[in-house]
């Protein structure tokens, strides 16, 4: 019996047995591809969160996603040329520390995500979805526009963080931390989604009157669910960055946040897993017809266009009904 | 700064405003009457933009491609609106956002296979060719003047559209009562067809009227989508007239920010900091505008109080 839980263990275990099969026969660019897959979905995971239990269509995580990447690189960049990041009130010169990296990633990130949740989550519906987008871009102009950190071209770092003393530059140790990350936010997630806070923030996707007449304020539920979720991608967007060793204004971009989405609606919507099943497709798909035709992207249109209009529960929706039916 | 460049930008405002404005226009209606949001809205104004293109390389007329950049978005968006769109009028916003966002996909990618990722260009016309005197001394590009006429035309027509034809009655009806209007025998499955083809339309002349100012481009579209998105939010959804005086707003704020703030900012740093600093802040400006907007009224200008 295929259940959702069975997909899930299955889909965690053979990406775990895949990255070790490609250590073995010394496939590292396989391991890149599999570390790809788990930072995309982490950042889908924490915009499902809004999005799939919440029904708050975020357009703009890729402010969150991009915020956490420009401040890992920007740590990483000072710390690698010993330059002063702030002078007051104490000096400090940026880290290469992977815990500290991650502190101000989610620190920052859950700042921005406070702020925009606060002025967005005051309007709602189609509303919503244009302002989120609109904060997003108004970021990804100014990382453009500003000249410190590379403007348009981005920068590169030229190491990874470092944790605890691991060889991060090692593909599967890297992959490993991102695995370990993967299974942390799951796990908060699955959590969170279990907990009166997590029911109601489903209840706020149905009946907003009715959330308010039981004596919860929808609007500070929301908010705190808009944090967290900011927090969980601008994480993705800082081992993005890592993976990479690269930062650019495209961590911003519109499109990646479009693509966030999709990994939602391909995986599942509104279910834990997800995210997952969706970025491992996302990526396999742009790999194989890639390799095919550079216009792939016209394939993946009608593949959303279809999936959207005659298969509504995505890949973990197709496959229980498939169960059901036999 | 003399009066001379001020005049010059506020104009330059002025220019992009009316052609924000085509854009904004077909996007609200599109959204007031069908509930749809269209993120595709872009890919019909590169869609304008490179049929021009193309009609400008093979006749070397530029009217002609102006006529070719509207008809063309139209029969897309016609067709568009005939095999996809229409399925998603019942659907929520999450699958209209899907599938508009998996046509951009398609269509820029489609563009790209046809006509190569270089940059094409198209010429301003001799008649419109150089500057003309408006005032004093003053000089002004021609062309850019005719642009703003025909925003000015433009927008004189969907105002006597709305408000004075029977198509206008049509349109303001549904965007109050859908089913109300077709019970009274108004075909709006008909209806709905010739709105996303106005729309489309009025976003692929726009997209000739700019890409000959600019370069035609893939991915043109979207930086421009996401300002009339802007425009929208500010306007208020369905207004035609909140569109008009937030697109005027937008265009003026931003090209003027751009311009006025590196200039504020040399007084108190130096020449190359005011210049950058002044860039970045100069290019955030209309959102910080949407922020204030919205706290002040959150459905914007002239929208109607959300339910």
């Amino acid at each position: 019996m295929i259940s959702e839980k069975n997909i899930s263990y299955i889909s965690l275990i053979s990406l775990l047995l895949i990255a070790i099969f490609a250590e073995y026969f010394n496939e590292p660019y396989l391991i890149t591809l599999l570390s790809r897959i788990i930072i995309f979905s982490i950042a889908a995971i924490g915009l499902n969160l809004v999005l799939g239990f919440g029904n708050l269509i975020s357009f703009g995580h890729a402010a969150f996603f991009g915020l956490g990447g420009y401040i890992s690189g920007i740590l990483a960049i000072h710390a690698f040329n010993s330059e002063l990041l702030i002078s007051w009130p104490f000096l400090f010169s940026g880290s290469n520390n992977s815990l500290i990296i991650w502190l101000f990633t989610i620190l920052f990130c859950s700042l921005l995500a406070l702020l925009l949740g606060a002025l967005c989550l005051r309007t709602s519906g189609v509303y919503f979805i244009m302002i989120t987008l609109a904060f997003a871009q108004m970021l990804y102009y100014f990382a453009i526009s500003w000249p410190s950190y590379g403007g348009e071209d981005g920068f590169s770092i030229y190491v990874r963080s470092t944790l605890f003393g691991i060889n991060t530059m090692q593909g599967l140790n890297f992959f490993l931390i991102c695995f370990f990350w993967l299974l942390i936010i799951l796990f908060t997630i699955n959590k969170v989604v279990k907990s009166p806070f997590g029911l109601a923030l489903r209840a706020t996707r149905f009946n907003l009157t009715r959330v308010k007449s039981v004596g919860i304020n929808p609007f500070k539920i929301q908010l705190i669910a808009f944090v967290l979720s900011g927090a969980i991608t601008g994480i993705a967007g800082s081992l993005y960055v890592d993976l990479n060793r690269f930062v650019s204004p495209s961590l911003l971009s519109w499109q990646m946040s479009g693509e966030f989405i999709v990994f939602i609606l391909i995986g599942g919507l509104g279910r834990i897993y997800g995210p997952l099943i969706g970025a491992a497709f996302f990526v396999t798909f742009e790999q194989f017809f890639g390799s095919y035709t550079e216009h792939w992207q016209i394939f993946l249109g009608i593949i959303i266009i279809s999936t959207v209009l005659f298969a509504k529960g995505g890949i973990i929706g197709f496959i229980l009904e498939y169960r059901k039916n036999e | 700064m003399t009066a001379e460049l001020l005049i010059e930008q506020l104009l330059n405002g002025l220019q992009f405003g009316f052609m924000l404005f085509l854009m904004s226009a077909g996007l609200t209606l599109i959204f007031g009457v069908m509930g749809l949001i269209n993120l595709a809205h872009g890919s019909f104004y590169m869609i304008g933009a490179f049929s021009a293109a193309a009609t400008f390389a093979f006749f070397n007329s530029f009217w002609l491609s102006l006529f070719a950049s509207f008809s063309s978005a139209a029969v897309v968006g016609v067709i568009v609106e005939k095999t996809i769109i229409r399925k998603l009028y019942n659907r929520d916003h999450l699958d209209q956002v899907l599938v508009t966002f998996a046509l951009i996909l398609f269509f820029s990618e489609l563009i790209r296979w046809i006509f190569g990722a270089f940059p094409l260009y198209l010429d301003v016309p001799k008649i419109l060719n150089g500057s003309i005197e408006i005032f004093d001394g003053i000089y002004y590009s021609k062309y850019r003047l005719f642009i703003i006429f025909v925003g000015l035309i433009i927008a004189t027509f969907l105002f006597f559209l709305i408000g004075k034809t029977n198509l206008g009655i049509q349109i303001r009806a549904g965007q109050y009562d859908r089913e109300m209007i077709s019970a009274l025998g108004v075909n709006i499955s008909k209806l709905y067809t010739l709105l996303f083809g106005i729309g489309a339309a009025l976003a692929g002349l726009a997209g000739a009227l700019i890409g000959t100012i600019q370069s035609v481009e893939v991915g043109m579209g979207e930086p421009i989508l996401i300002l009339a998105f802007v425009i929208i939010v500010i306007g208020g959804i369905g207004s035609i007239k909140g569109a008009l005086i937030a697109s005027l707003l937008v265009g003026l704020v931003d090209t003027l920010g751009r311009f006025l703030i590196p200039w504020v900012l040399q007084t108190i740093t130096n020449p190359s900091d005011a210049m950058s600093i002044g860039s970045a802040i100069g290019s955030m400006l209309i959102y910080i505008l949407m922020a204030i907007i919205l706290i002040l009224r959150p459905t914007g200008l002239y929208g109607k109080i959300l339910s």
